[in-house]
């Protein structure tokens, strides 16, 4: 076995283990914490395809930008598990209905059927010069630079909707502008009163 | 006598297979840069109270050793000889995690930056975003450490810090695409080689807004004073590490200050040359100061540096609400409105750098 081998047999592994655990484990911020290592250890699967841009994006958009907000969104819920394993054996034939139908649908989707180093061949390797950067970006803003920038629109169309759906009319809170603050001169807030002395009384 | 020894060296690492050949050889790569650079942590800490110190005219510290230099090794002795303790209700696992979590990333960072033409431990393509997202993922040793401490005070620190780094990499991975449209390339070796040719020809004038987003960007994304509010030691005692003592405690130290050595080497690579000499094509100042080297990057990097502590000593704290709009409402725009600009003079191959 090659070193590369070893080395992708370690990190599918961890993958395979750490999914498990993300469905398996009992403390949400532990399932998140274990997806954090999921997609860690699939980017590294992906370094090992040469694919190095895909890579680094995956950390640096999912485990460094969604699941920190994740994490945060979690950490700060406070979950009664208790109420929720309430009805689990009422509703245990319902779900493993659910349960072995997607699993059924998932299967000839993607059943052994479609894998195979026969079907999918082992992608190519590059000599040392290659660049999957820059390959990736000229296919990406040249054979498919409308779905692109399509796709681009629709995501800010969806960050304004987001913005929009939960922007208030009012502000609840007590809010300094700060370009007010900057701006404020000493008349503002000061007023200098000549107070005449009291005469002492006695 | 020496040369039998270097000989039955040579021989021994002969036999070493060439597989282990190579990984012993990354180590001691690997040794020589971290080296240093603890040794650079070390009296960063000893030249930052220093500094300050001298601007609010004091004198520092000045007991261990000729002026205080001895300083740096007494703390770091005392931070291993302390005791680790273990809050009764922390989860004892992540509590102990957190700390490395901190570390490797800040570590894992250097891998790719030059500190010359070809001394670099790996010279990848994607050099920019393998940063990038070494330094987003730093973000995780705070919050693992907030949430696992089972400390309001912790948590809190913990959740303004996760907020605010996410929002300032934003405006700092937009300043970096202003320096990869202008470089045509993400490998900081190419970014610098991209800058030849004298002070003028380097990126922090066609970038100057990007220069100066990127360089408060980082300051904020270390957590750093002036916006350091996730330590905020007047409202939440200090912060996300406030139950750590000892040597994990000294670990989150480690991570903060290799990330501020980082983010002003990488100013200093990005928009300042980064080993380039200023005096490039003046003929008689350039054999004078001698080329390019290593010491033009290590005198960038140790100014600013020396602005780190600088804003340290002058500003005071930010506001929560304030350090967010400063990063949405102001940076982000910035930087927008100036890529637009450079592309613009990226297309019409304006001046000495973009042609």
């Amino acid at each position: 076995m090659m070193i590369p081998d070893i080395i992708f047999y370690i990190f599918a592994t961890v993958l395979v283990l750490t999914s498990l655990m993300v469905v398996v484990v009992r403390n949400p911020v532990h399932a998140a914490l274990f997806l954090i290592l999921a997609f860690f250890t699939s980017a590294c699967i992906w370094v090992l395809l040469e694919a190095e841009f895909l890579a680094i994006t995956l950390v640096l958009v999912y485990v460094g930008a969604v699941m920190v907000l994740f994490l945060f969104v979690v950490m700060m819920l406070d979950i009664n598990l208790a109420p929720m394993r309430e009805g689990f054996a009422k509703a245990l034939p319902v779900g493993m209905a659910v349960a072995i139908l997607m699993f059924v649908e998932l299967m000839l989707i993607l059943g052994p059927s479609r894998f195979g180093i026969n079907i999918i061949p082992t992608p190519n390797t590059h000599d040392a010069g290659y660049s999957n950067t820059k390959e990736l970006g000229r296919i990406l803003y040249t054979q498919y630079v409308y779905p692109f920038e399509i796709a681009a629109v629709i995501l800010l169309v969806a960050i304004v909707a987001a913005i929009a759906l939960t922007m208030r009319a009012r502000r609840q809170s007590k809010y300094v502008r700060p370009e007010q603050q900057v701006n404020v001169k000493r008349n503002d807030r000061l007023r200098i009163v000549k107070v005449e002395s009291e005469q002492r009384t006695r | 006598m020496i040369e039998t020894m270097l000989q039955t060296g040579m021989n021994v690492w002969a036999d070493v297979p060439p597989a282990l050949q190579v990984v012993l050889w990354t180590l001691v790569k690997m040794l020589a840069l971290v080296l240093p650079l603890m040794g650079v942590v070390a009296y960063l800490t000893l030249a930052e109270r220093k500094v300050i110190g001298y601007i609010q005219i004091r004198v520092g510290p000045n007991r261990v050793g000729p002026r205080g230099f001895g300083q740096p090794i007494a703390d770091a002795l005392k931070l291993i000889m302390k005791e680790l303790i273990i809050p009764s209700s922390a989860n004892r696992f992540l509590f102990l995690l957190a700390p490395l979590v901190t570390l490797a990333p800040a570590l894992a960072a250097w891998a790719v930056v030059p500190m010359s033409d070809g001394l670099v431990l790996s010279n990848i393509d994607a050099g920019l975003l393998y940063i990038l997202a070494m330094t987003s993922v730093g973000v995780y040793g705070i919050i693992i450490a907030g949430w696992a401490s089972n400390s309001k005070y912790s948590f809190l620190g913990a959740m303004r810090s996760a907020a605010q780094i996410v929002s300032y990499e934003i405006a700092m991975g937009f300043a970096l695409v202003g320096v990869l449209m202008a470089a045509h390339s993400l490998n900081l070796t190419a970014i610098v080689k991209a800058q030849e040719g004298g002070l003028w020809n380097w990126y922090w004038l066609p970038l100057f807004p990007l220069f100066l987003v990127y360089f408060i960007a980082g300051v904020a994304e270390t957590n750093r004073a002036p916006f350091d509010v996730a330590e905020g030691e007047s409202e939440i005692v200090a912060g996300f590490h406030v139950e750590y003592s000892g040597m994990s405690f000294g670990l989150f130290m480690l991570a903060e200050y290799i990330n501020m050595v980082l983010v002003a080497i990488l100013t200093s690579i990005m928009f300042l040359g980064g080993w380039l000499s200023p005096f490039d094509g003046i003929p008689w100042i350039e054999d004078w100061m001698g080329g390019s080297s290593i010491f033009w990057l290590i005198g960038k990097a140790a100014f600013f540096l020396f602005m780190y502590l600088w804003m340290r000593a002058t500003f005071p704290r930010y506001r929560y609400d304030q350090i967010m709009r400063l990063g949405w409402k102001v940076f982000i725009p910035i930087t927008i409105v100036w890529l637009l600009v450079v592309g613009m003079l990226v297309m019409g191959q304006v001046g000495p750098w973009f042609d």
